[in-house]
């Protein structure tokens, strides 16, 4: 057990999202669902984060920022793909501006469909993460993707 | 009393030297030859008198007397001169004034004032003049790779470099005059001789800024001068002709209160305090060396170190808190201008004029404690800020700028100089350095003093006034950028030395500060006033274990460390690098700029210096009316 | 005077005892905001993880400034536990703060840069209190020792009760709390990222939590001389400081930084006037 699945820090970013996801991802920093009790901070600054939380499709202006954001986060890092649109683009696939996807851009670990995705499947896409972080902690190559990635269903449970 | 009339005279020779030399090969020689000189002699001095307490010496007191007398009405001839050529009406005014006066008292008093003796030395001397020696003579080699560049640089300006180095060297005999003299005759004379060189080597590259510069540093100055003039007249008429150092210290306060406080003012022109400061600020387009050696290691220590000669008779007066109030006041308000600069030498002038105001609330205090920490700022003071006047201007011929913005990572650029500066800067407001120390005396010094609490007060908030300053040029020197072509080949030999050699005594003072006041200024204080102060043992230890610290801790860089990976700055997930250029819209290559916070709504040099003129004005004007109150009435 | 035992305990206790204050502390903030919060243990988790965190750093001078941060702040609060001069010890504990901002400025950051300028404005707005607390303490002592000071007889603040106040008002700036959080903080909240810490990462950014609660356990410390005649109450009073601070932390918002300069130096200057001017009238100076 390590410390990283204790205290991970979330960097939220929203890459051409309709703000949906956002909202919800947001909501479980309320009292409500209360994400800070399993030690997630959302943290603004790359630098400070172990886990990548992304929103939308991804348009042409994004494509850099977000490649940068991961470049920035100190391994072991995951990436949680937040929303449909994160997924695959979602009902934004076919449009000519987006590329349709967080992994077209950076490598993805968990993915969580979902149009909003619901507090309750964020919560629990993250919980996954966590697993995986410490995987590729314990793994000598940290920040290699070694398993596929896991899917969360709608209603939150993992595979 | 042969190692003072070398130093006093030696550096003359040298000057005259100076004049007939225009060959650069023969020049470097001769300064090098001499400072070395100096600088030897200064040190022998130290060691042979160090422990032998206060020595007098009569010295052929007639005719150099006279002679003395000759110069002077000359330097005021060439002044009024000087003064009608410019239509300077003000300085026409006060030498004319000056010179009346110092001419009635010749004709009339100067053979009926008799003084012992001339010259002296103490160890409150001795530390001056290793100051003036050591520091003083570092210049003057600087000076040789400085102004090889500057003309170098401004093709426009005549090379006037002979008459330069003659009066700096005249100013550095001057200057030994001056801290040696007993007889305030000729403390007056020298005090005149270092406000001509000031006044010639402001005005050096005769431009128009230069000149007028040069004039306002003559008026304030001169004004200074007929203080001293009258104290002088008054002594001689009223206090029966008491015209020795020694013998004016014996006297009782209320005997000698008026002319002392009429010699503090004087004192407090060449300080450069508020209302005065305007002058040394100005005094900063003058080429390096001379802000270096005049504007802030030497002549203006002469004022403070009148007044601090003076303390024992400022002690317990109401004048001498006034004059305390106003030390203080210039330190609190000349720190708060200095956030407002973005000009590296205006920052250092202010910064200047903001811890000789300390020095002065010292002196005017006047207890034991006060002197001790006072003498302490002088020593650490005049080092730190010689090295960084001397850096600023190395980096000023490299980048070609003397804004602080234009030095942003300059740790990249000209890793050395920049390295020394970082020392200089340290020096002047970290512990464990020693005007850190200083001021830490000067806390206990002011608080055992009656209503000492209210400089305390001052002291808290001026002191975090310079560190907010002293901290942003810092964090823009050590910036660490892409690499770049490094400035420092071009670099003069003479300019290392002095630099080198001034990084190095930063430390080493810092190191064997203990010693310095057990040997020299705790004797001085026990003979001065009966009692002695130290930094308990305890804290004497813990310091240089900081210092310690801060010594290895840099060489730690020095080390081979593993490379680790570097992420580049976080600019909103923009791509960027450690230049700070990202494609903004339309693909547009943008530069980002970082700058420092000036704040000038709040410390506005206009504003601040304003305020400073009127209270400060005020506040002389009570110290003149007290002290006539005690001198005349009680 | 120079108490070894003090040092060793601080250096060895200060890391456990700051944590769990961070931790207790965001247990209390959250139930103040209806939520359960994570556990105590928290920040030790926290800084576990930070430091196995892969190590990378903006240039190669960062780690050198953090290393210089952390031991002298180490040095601050070993010297005050040991007994020591009080005024050495704000002296390095500037020290060690500037280390800190000139690791934020070396790394040339837009966020950085400004969080780096505005700790310095902190640095400023606090200094001239915590010295007129230390002079406060000479008057009522004569003692400018850490131990002589802590083993007065009388309660300090009895005398000084203008400086304790200002004293506590700057303890919110040094403690990072709103409304006077202004270069960096623990929470979500910053308009300039973070501030002083954006551009430490990983293993430097842990050990500069580390350091700051060594500064917590030396503030409190501080705090506590104020009422160290009776060491129960001195706890006691160390506790409800605290909460206090927790209490206007989460009820207000943060305020620019003009006002925190202004306030905390008219803050200063007042109390520390009357303050003092009272006790050199009633004949204690």
């Amino acid at each position: 057990m390590t410390y990283l699945s204790k205290s991970p820090w979330i960097l939220h970013y929203d890459a051409t999202s309709c703000n949906g996801c956002d909202i919800e991802v947001l909501a479980s920093l309320t009292p409500m669902y209360d994400v800070e009790r399993f030690g997630i901070i959302n943290t603004g600054n790359p630098k400070h984060a172990d886990i990548f939380v992304i929103t939308g499709s991804v348009n042409e202006q994004n494509r850099e920022v977000v490649r940068n954001l991961y470049e920035q986060i100190p391994n072991p890092k995951v990436v949680v793909a937040v929303g449909i649109c994160a997924c695959s683009g979602g009902v934004f696939r076919e449009c000519y501006n987006v590329s349709g996807g967080i992994d077209k851009i950076i490598p993805v670990d968990v993915y969580v469909p979902g149009c909003a995705a619901r507090p309750e499947s964020i919560i629990d896409g993250i919980v996954t993460a966590l697993g995986i972080l410490e995987g590729k902690r314990n793994s000598p190559r940290s920040g290699v993707k070694e398993e596929p990635p896991a899917e969360i269903q709608q209603g939150g449970e993992a595979q | 009393m042969q190692l003072l009339l070398f130093l006093i005279l030696g550096p003359l020779i040298t000057a005259f030297f100076m004049l007939l030399v225009r060959k650069e090969p023969e020049r470097n020689w001769i300064v090098k030859l001499s400072a070395l000189g100096i600088g030897v002699v200064t040190v022998i001095l130290l060691l042979s008198l160090f422990d032998k307490g206060t020595l007098y010496y009569s010295f052929a007191a007639e005719s150099t007397s006279l002679l003395m007398f000759f110069i002077e009405m000359a330097i005021a001839v060439f002044i009024l001169y000087l003064g009608i050529k410019y239509k300077n009406y003000l300085v026409t005014g006060l030498i004319l004034l000056q010179s009346g006066l110092m001419l009635y008292f010749e004709l009339v008093y100067a053979h009926s004032v008799d003084v012992k003796y001339t010259l002296f030395i103490d160890q409150f001397s001795i530390i001056m003049a290793l100051i003036i020696g050591i520091i003083g003579s570092l210049i003057c080699v600087y000076a040789l790779g400085y102004m090889k560049d500057f003309h170098a640089h401004h093709k426009e300006l005549p090379d006037r470099r002979n008459i330069f180095f003659f009066i700096m060297f005249a100013f550095l005999s001057a200057m030994f005059g001056l801290v040696f003299s007993n007889n305030l005759l000729w403390v007056y004379f020298f005090w005149e001789i270092t406000t001509l060189c000031s006044f010639l080597l402001i005005g050096y590259t005769k431009t128009e800024e230069a000149t007028s510069n040069a004039f306002t540093a003559l008026w304030m100055n001169l004004l200074g001068g007929v203080g001293f003039a009258i104290a002088i007249l008054y002594l001689a008429t009223q206090t029966g002709g008491i015209m020795g150092l020694e013998a004016l210290l014996a006297s009782g306060k209320a005997l000698v209160l008026i002319p002392v406080v009429l010699i503090g003012f004087a004192g407090l022109t060449k300080a450069a305090q508020l209302p005065f400061s305007s002058w040394l600020v100005g005094a900063m387009v003058a080429p390096t060396p001379v802000s270096a050696l005049l504007h802030s290691s030497t002549m203006v220590k002469a004022g403070v170190y009148i007044l601090v000669r003076l303390a024992p008779i400022f002690q317990a007066t109401f004048s001498g808190y006034i004059l305390a109030f106003i030390g203080a006041l210039t330190f609190l308000l000349a720190s708060a201008i200095a956030i407002s600069q973005s000009n590296a030498k205006r920052v250092l002038a202010y910064s200047t004029i903001a811890n000789l105001g300390l020095i002065v609330a010292c002196a005017g205090i006047g207890t034991y404690e006060a002197i001790w920490a006072a003498i302490l700022l002088i020593i650490f003071h005049a080092i730190s800020k010689s090295l960084l006047f001397l850096s600023v201007g190395t980096v000023e011929h490299q980048i070609e700028s003397r804004d602080i913005e234009d030095m942003n990572g300059l740790i990249m650029r000209m890793p050395k100089v920049a390295a020394m500066m970082v020392i200089g800067i340290a020096g002047m407001f970290l512990a464990p350095f020693g005007m850190l120390i200083s001021k830490w005396a000067a806390i206990q010094a002011f608080i055992d003093a009656p209503f000492g609490f209210i400089f305390v007060i001052i002291l808290a908030f001026g002191s975090a006034l310079t560190l907010f300053f002293w901290a942003k040029w810092m964090g823009r020197l050590i910036v660490v950028t892409l690499e770049r072509e490094n400035l420092e080949t071009k670099i003069d030999s003479n300019i290392w030395i002095a630099l080198v050699s001034l990084a190095g005594l930063t430390a080493i003072t810092c190191f064997i500060f203990p010693v310095i006041s057990a040997m020299l200024i705790e004797p001085f204080l026990l003979q001065t006033y009966g009692n002695v102060t130290r930094l308990s043992q305890d804290n004497i230890i813990i310091m240089v274990m900081m210092l310690f610290l801060i010594v290895l801790l840099p060489v730690s860089i020095l080390l081979p460390q593993r490379k680790y990976r570097h992420l580049t700055p976080y600019m909103g997930g923009m791509t960027t690098n450690t230049d700070l250029s990202y494609n903004g819209a339309i693909g547009l290559k943008r530069d980002l700029k970082l700058s420092n916070y000036y704040i000038i709504p709040w410390f506005g040099e206009v504003k601040l210096q304003t305020l400073g003129i009127y209270l400060c004005t005020g506040l002389i004007g009570i110290m003149f009316v007290t002290a006539a109150y005690v001198g005349v009435i009680v | 005077m120079i108490s070894v035992a003090g040092v060793v305990v601080f250096i060895l206790l200060s890391p456990v005892i700051g944590g769990l204050i961070a931790g207790i502390d965001r247990k209390i903030t959250a139930h103040m905001q209806g939520r359960v919060g994570p556990t105590i243990l928290q920040p030790f988790y926290d800084v576990g993880k930070l430091f196995e965190k892969e190590m990378t750093v903006a240039n190669d001078t960062q780690r050198f400034y953090v290393i210089s941060y952390f031991i002298f702040m180490i040095f601050t609060g070993a010297l005050f536990f040991a007994g020591g001069d009080i005024l050495l010890v704000i002296f390095a504990l500037t020290l060690a703060q500037i280390f800190l901002v000139l690791g934020a400025y070396s790394a040339n950051s837009p966020y950085s840069h400004v969080g780096a300028e505005r700790e310095l404005i902190q640095i400023m707005a606090y200094e001239p209190m915590v010295i007129l607390a230390a002079v406060g303490m000479y008057v009522v002592t004569k003692s400018f020792n850490v131990s002589a000071i802590a083993s007065y007889n009388q309660p300090l603040v009895l005398f000084l009760p203008g400086i304790f106040a200002g004293f506590i008002y700057v303890l919110t700036i040094k403690l990072r709390k709103s409304p006077f959080d202004i270069s960096t903080s623990h929470h979500a909240h910053q308009e300039i990222v973070k501030g002083v810490t954006t551009e430490f990462s990983g293993p430097t950014l842990g050990l500069i939590e580390i350091t700051h609660w060594y500064e917590t356990v030396f503030l409190l410390g501080f705090v506590y001389l104020f009422f160290a005649f009776n060491p129960l109450i001195g706890i006691v009073a160390v506790i409800l400081v605290y909460l206090l601070e927790l209490l206007i932390d989460n009820a207000s918002a943060r305020v620019k930084w003009q006002l925190v300069m202004k306030s905390s130096w008219m803050v200063a200057a007042i109390v520390g006037v009357v303050n003092l001017a009272i006790l050199y009238y009633m004949g204690v100076g």
